[in-house]
């Protein structure tokens, strides 16, 4: 069964026999994010995306901690669960572990994942629950008005920073992929399509899926991922990663490609100057993770070149069915637990 | 040589000696033999959180104390008969616990004069005359147990370390244990090491013919079986009837049972015991920490399954916002705390009953969460039920608070057949409840339990959200409207209050007594041990005891009201007295001791005498 459900991270949920559209996922909530939020791009491409997977709709879960982000699951016309900072991982991990016929979906922000929640992130990742984990990172603390976050550029001015922001960041995709996970990408809420691709891919995956989506937040960070978005520096900046294609990006005289570096590494260099057999092509099924890990470092110094995409899809036992397994082998060994038998175990003596 | 043989009503030995001499292990066998025999007992182990603590010092003393009898008996005993030393740490640190004439059984072979200097002994307090009030013999355990196992293939550290079994013989042969058991337990522990488990066998065998043979011991002790209910018995710890009892919940009310937990001393145990049924359909998960631990038992409760979380103090701060979560979404979730002392680390392994106050108000906004309290190691069983029983019924956290008392002592616990437990099923909703016919309405109340309805996801046409913000009375929409909010604020402890507990039982035999003591979790049978001397001895004393401490049995009041004096004896500095007085206004007298350890019943019986005698 384990080897079975690779690639397969639905598998396990029911098939809805009617036919599914946008609204059917819509509830009746009234979205109350700050208008022109990245959220409702990501709201709207989830909640037309659904439908394609043709599950049941009440065997969808939607669990998410707290922030702007974490509201989700309320605009969600499925089962959901507005949890506490930071912990919707755990959370999710209980539910997913315990049912395996749910799609479970973890809604988080860059604060409530990388901060608070850190600790319960990496975990989930390394011990692939069949989880997808859906994390809004507009770099900025949103919803208690402004402070910078664990993605903030170094020296960011805030409210709590006035003479500008001390910590490095951190970058997702590498603590992901250093969390032993199994699913790692990046996308942007402005572009839909491209967002619904990595969704499809993510919700494939058995086991813990992470994506990290790149969402402008309008107040307090307005901006933050622009040159990905403007015409004119997009193309220059974004690096589109798919699997068995090389890795180039920019046009003309701009035309970039990536190569080994020396010492371990990649490197991003004039397409002209490489011959084409140089050229790395994108292997996101790789057993090992050091060139995943090498392609999110590109991304350094942050936002000259952003590799978007899927960095890592590699398929390995998920938690759940392992436990499952667990709990079938024991059965199997010795049959089902009759409570009797167990008070009556051990040493035991009659007084008559 | 025919020996003499002393018939005993009760006896209580304490085996001491050094971390690594396995005192816990030869305690638990002596137990095993004990109970076995049909002895009823009651047990006390007492260990440092050290793994191994530097060899031969104070600090690293581990003692196991037995208390047995041919009648009902109800604590581990106040003061040992027979103090097993094994080494001079070990005389040194329970020899104040020792009774004048008390037997001391020594092993000559570790008073070294390096072992007596590491304690502060200036001379062997075996060879000068600071002993003469105890009886004691002395006896070279260790070259006794090494000449026994001579011939053995085995190392002579091997051969050392067997000298616990040595003790084990001797022990079983003073107070006529039956020896089959042990026999076949070393031989199953040390299944993979045959040399090992003869020598253990050996080492035994030889204790046992030791007693036998010297001239040490000229009597040996019988202890009648204890005329006990009729029934089927095995021994049991705290923590396993609260594993076996959490199981049975989980058979009771048909739903999976999924721990979330982290592990903390006193409470692994429960995670041990659990993790071993997994063909109970019982999913354990170890989490990162405290917090993920409940939280996945929260999540798994959303999901339908019985969730539990177990820790002890330090974990319950952590998972306090949590617990708050399951108040605010109003799913059943079980919070086992194994009390032990505090603050902060504390003292691990040791216990007290200071989580109460932490247990009713440890969380923020006003959250009213039910606590049950089980009063010996073989309730822990049915307290599980318990609380199991009003976390499904009224979709509700509820707190068990246990105490590493319970938690690690053991006593024979009748068993129950599964016919009688009770039936705490659970119907999951799974049509819309809204007056359209359409719609599901997650906060709409059972209006005699006020409980909410419980729709698991994967239930079509109830898809709905929940969360920790405000909810809509009914809807559970979002709703920050104040008369709401007040609504709900009071609902919630409406719900709470309105838990069906029984009522407290008072036992006063002629119905004269002006004092009665009441207590709470594991100070039973302490205070039960203590309230049977002061009658013996002409007494009058009523004796009370609370297993739910939120809420309160509804005739508390009345209860307390009935007599001149009320005396509550707690290990912590007046937790329940506070809530007792702020809640009936009535001015109990306190008792408390906070030195990690129970009660003894002379010293509470002296209390209870006191508080009689008084004006």
């Amino acid at each position: 069964m384990t080897e079975s459900l690779n690639g397969k991270g639905l598998a396990l949920v029911p098939k809805t026999d009617g036919k599914q559209t946008l609204k059917d996922f819509k509830s009746d909530q009234e979205v109350r994010w700050c208008p022109g939020c990245g959220d409702y791009a990501i709201l709207a491409a989830v909640q037309s995306f659904l439908p394609e997977l043709g599950l049941r709709r009440e065997n969808i879960v939607f669990v998410s901690g707290i922030g702007c982000s974490s509201r989700f699951p309320y605009y969600m016309n499925t089962y959901g669960f507005h949890s506490i900072h930071g912990r919707a991982p755990a959370i999710a991990t209980g539910l997913a572990t315990s049912r395996p016929d749910l799609s479970v979906w973890v809604i988080t922000g860059d604060g409530d994942a990388l901060s608070i929640g850190g600790n319960h992130l990496i975990h989930a990742l390394r011990r692939n629950v069949n989880l997808n984990i859906l994390l809004f990172n507009n770099r900025i603390y949103g919803l208690t008005k402004g402070q910078y976050s664990p993605t903030s550029e170094v020296g960011k001015i805030t409210k709590s920073t006035p003479m500008g922001s001390l910590d490095k960041p951190f970058n997702p995709i590498s603590l992901a992929i250093g969390a032993e996970a199994g699913f790692v990408a990046r996308t942007i809420d402005s572009d839909r399509k491209h967002l619904q691709s990595v969704l499809r891919e993510a919700a494939a995956h058995r086991g813990t899926s992470l994506v990290e989506i790149y969402q402008n937040c309008n107040i307090f960070n307005d901006g933050a991922f622009e040159a990905m978005k403007e015409p004119e520096t997009r193309d220059e900046i974004t690096i589109r990663l798919e699997h068995g294609q090389p890795i180039v990006f920019g046009t003309g005289d701009n035309a970039k490609a990536v190569r080994l570096a020396p010492y371990g590494g990649v490197e991003v260099v004039n397409r002209s100057e490489v011959a084409e057999s140089e050229i790395l092509v994108h292997d996101a099924h790789r057993p090992d993770p050091s060139l995943a890990f090498a392609l999110s470092r590109l991304d350094e110094p942050a936002f000259q070149h952003v590799p978007i995409g899927i960095f890592r899809s590699v398929d390995r036992p998920a938690y759940d069915t392992l436990m499952s397994e667990q709990l079938e082998q024991a059965t199997a060994d010795k049959g089902k637990g009759q409570l009797a038998d167990l008070l009556l175990g051990g040493d035991t003596w009659r007084i008559s | 040589m025919t020996k003499q043989v002393q018939q005993l009503d009760r006896v209580i030995i304490r085996f001491a000696g050094d971390s690594g001499d396995g005192m816990q292990l030869t305690g638990d066998r002596f137990t095993a033999e004990t109970a076995k025999f049909g002895n009823d007992l009651s047990t006390l182990p007492n260990f440092p959180a050290e793994i191994r603590a530097p060899a031969g010092t104070l600090p690293g003393v581990s003692s196991f104390q037995l208390h047995f009898a041919d009648h009902d008996i109800l604590t581990p005993g106040d003061a040992p008969n027979v103090l097993v030393a094994m080494n001079p740490a070990a005389l040194k640190a329970n020899l104040g616990d020792l009774p004048r004439g008390a037997d001391i059984i020594a092993n000559t072979d570790e008073f070294t004069k390096r072992n007596l200097q590491k304690v502060g002994y200036a001379a062997n307090p075996l060879e000068d005359d600071s002993l003469a009030e105890w009886r004691v013999h002395s006896l070279p355990l260790t070259s006794l147990t090494v000449k026994a196992l001579e011939g053995f293939s085995i190392s002579k550290k091997d051969a050392e370390r067997a000298k616990n079994m040595f003790a084990l013989g001797l022990l079983s042969w003073l107070y006529h244990r039956p020896t089959e058991a042990t026999i076949k337990f070393l031989e199953a522990k040390f299944a993979k090491k045959p040399d090992i488990a003869k020598a253990n066998v050996a080492a035994f065998q030889a204790g046992w013919n030791y007693g036998e043979t010297t001239e040490s011991f000229s009597v040996s002790y019988e202890i009648k079986p204890a005329t006990l209910a009729p029934g089927v018995y095995r021994n049991i710890s705290g923590n396993q009837a609260l594993a076996y009892g959490l199981i049975a919940a989980s058979v009771q009310s048909g739903l999976p049972l999924f721990l979330g937990t982290y592990p903390i001393t006193p409470a692994s145990d429960i995670l041990h015991e659990l993790s071993k049924h997994k063909r109970f359909g019982i999913r354990t998960f170890q989490a990162e920490d405290e917090i993920a631990g409940v939280g996945a038992a929260l999540g798994a409760a959303f999901g339908g399954a019985l969730g539990v979380t177990t820790t002890s103090g330090p974990g319950v701060a952590l998972k306090a916002e949590t617990v708050g979560l399951a108040v605010a979404t109003e799913l059943p979730l079980i919070v086992v705390d194994v009390q032990r002392a505090g603050p902060s680390t504390g003292m691990p392994t040791k216990t007290e009953q200071t989580d109460l106050l932490m247990a009713m108000f440890g969380r923020n906004g006003e959250s009213p969460v039910p606590v049950v309290a089980p009063s010996t190691p073989s309730d822990c069983f049915d307290a599980a039920i318990e609380a199991a029983r009003i976390a499904l019924k009224y979709r509700t956290p509820v707190m068990l608070l246990s105490d590493g008392y319970l938690a690690n002592g053991s006593e024979p616990w009748q068993v129950p057949e599964v016919s009688e437990l009770p039936d705490i099923s659970v119907e999951f909703t799974t049509e819309p409840n809204g007056e359209d016919g359409t719609t599901y309405l997650p906060f709409k109340r059972d209006t005699e339990t006020l409980a909410r309805p419980w729709a698991v996801p994967g239930t079509p046409g109830l898809e709905h959200r929940i969360g920790g913000i405000e909810k809509a009375d009914g809807s559970g929409n979002i709703s920050y409207d104040p008369d709401n909010h007040d609504r709900m604020v009071r609902v919630r402890q409406a719900k709470i209050d309105g838990i069906d507990v029984p009522p407290l039982e008072v036992d006063d035999p002629d119905g004269d007594a002006q004092v009665l003591v009441l207590g709470w979790g594991s100070t039973y049978g302490p205070i039960a041990a203590a309230v049977r001397r002061v009658r013996r001895e002409g007494g009058k004393v009523a004796q009370a005891h609370l297993r739910h401490l939120n809420p309160l049995p509804a005739n508390t009041g009345d209860v307390l009201r009935a007599y001149d004096k009320v005396l509550l004896p707690e290990i912590n500095l007046g937790q329940l007295a506070l809530l007792l007085r702020a809640r009936f206004l009535i001015d109990v007298i306190s008792y408390n001791r906070v030195r990690g350890l129970p009660f003894k019943a002379e010293e509470l019986a002296g209390v209870i005498q006191d508080v009689i005698n008084s004006d």
